[in-house]
């Protein structure tokens, strides 16, 4: 693709370092960038929603204070769905990955932000925590029984040798699908809205039609931006559900 | 695509893991534990309030129940009261009434041997009346002096069998 042209659509991508303003390719590990500003400014916002909306505390809640608690409601609501009342306290860490990914897509949707969440090294970072943590709390709670999560259940021996590599493929598969999910969605939607908007003044008068369908799709994002970070939250209750019962 | 230039993955990252970090701190310690209190506050006073209406229910229908058995009891009571003293009028003005016509009956009666004596002692006196205008007139009319006894025999017949037919 034309990386690098003034009007590639994969240009939102780009890492630009902001301080020090740097060209890409010498950017270091401390350097704040477009994504580190996008970052905070998702904790910033997630911190400031979360605390300045339950201020009062009121018993009757304000609007703010609503979403605080819908927020809150919705997740426990899925933790209890998904793995029971032992998930309570993994509830902080499913909040904050929802909360952390539902917002970095959210920015991503405001014309020349960037979306952190549109980085493979973004999104298998955090898929691989959730799984490495995951793997962690079975072989503490079940010790080398854990291993027995790769037999299915009822399978004669004879399959064993078949079924188990597949289910060791499956089980190592997992970060890796988690994260190119959520990293595939975002790189993919931003770049057809990209792609499509620049049609837009090539079209004349009929950049009409573009543009319809760009404000369409900036819809049907909005919605992927939600849809995302809930499928990324409830594979990582299931994994913990998995994690706690085997199978 | 800038996604897979490893050059910028360190700092992602680095920024990824900080602020990461720092979100999870927050939310763990700041704000989830705020939320829960709130919610949990609300629930809380949610239940106590159902508690204390429940309670004040149960109160008002023990009252309401005392109240009625109060009303019953007043009711039958009063009804009781009211039913001795029409019975006890009753009996008075019954006695009264036959005291009445014991009285009137006895008066009736005096009256009725008052008028009995004064009509034959009236009887009597113009009986002699009679007798002697009857006398009288026969010696005028046929010039014979009646027997004074026959004439107030027959006068008293006579008066007798009138006063028979007109007696009544």
């Amino acid at each position: 693709m034309a990386e690098g042209g003034a009007h590639s659509p994969l240009e939102q991508f780009e890492i630009k370092g902001i301080f020090p303003a740097r060209d890409p390719g010498e950017i270091g590990t401390l350097d704040f960038t477009n994504s580190s500003l996008m970052m905070v400014i998702a904790v910033v916002l997630i911190s400031a929603f979360l605390i300045l909306g339950m201020r009062r505390g009121a018993l009757v809640p304000g609007r703010m204070q609503s979403l605080a608690e819908l927020s809150y409601e919705f997740i426990a609501g899925l933790i209890s769905e998904t793995v029971g009342s032992e998930g309570r306290r993994y509830f902080p860490i499913i909040f904050t990955l929802f909360m952390f990914i539902l917002v970095g897509n959210m920015l991503g949707m405001v014309p020349y932000s960037f979306t952190f969440t549109s980085h493979i090294i973004v999104t298998f970072a955090l898929a691989i925590t959730v799984f490495t943590g995951v793997t962690i709390l079975a072989i503490a709670k079940h010790g080398l029984h854990f291993f027995s999560f790769f037999v299915p259940p009822g399978a004669p021996v004879a399959m064993w040798p078949l079924l188990i590599p597949i289910e060791v493929i499956s089980y190592l598969s997992r970060p890796i699908s988690l994260s190119v999910r959520l990293f595939a969605n975002m790189l993919a939607g931003h770049t057809l809205l990209k792609v499509i908007a620049g049609f837009i003044g090539v079209m004349g008068v009929f950049g009409i039609l573009p543009f319809a369908l760009v404000v369409a799709l900036t819809g049907l994002e909005i919605l992927i931006a939600f849809l995302q970070a809930y499928v990324f939250a409830i594979l990582t209750c299931l994994y913990i559900n998995d994690a706690l019962h085997l199978h | 695509m800038p996604q897979l230039d490893p050059s910028v993955w360190p700092t992602q990252l680095f920024w990824l893991v900080l602020t990461f970090s720092i979100l999870y701190l927050v939310i763990w310690r700041v704000a989830l534990p705020r939320i829960g209190e709130v919610l949990e506050a609300r629930q809380r006073k949610l239940d106590d309030d159902l508690k204390k209406a429940t309670a004040l229910k149960e109160e008002a229908e023990a009252i309401l129940a005392e109240y009625e058995k109060m009303r019953a009891d007043a009711q039958a009571s009063a009804h009781e009261e009211l039913r001795a003293a029409h019975d006890a009028l009753k009996e008075e003005a019954e006695r009264e009434t036959q005291a009445l016509a014991a009285k009137l009956n006895s008066q009736t009666e005096e009256a009725e041997a008052r008028i009995a004596a004064a009509k034959s002692s009236a009887l009597a006196s113009l009986e002699g009346t009679v007798s002697e205008v009857v006398v009288a007139a026969t010696e005028k009319l046929i010039g014979v002096k009646a027997g004074e006894q026959e004439v107030t025999r027959v006068v008293g017949q006579v008066m007798g069998d009138q006063a028979k037919e007109g007696g009544h």
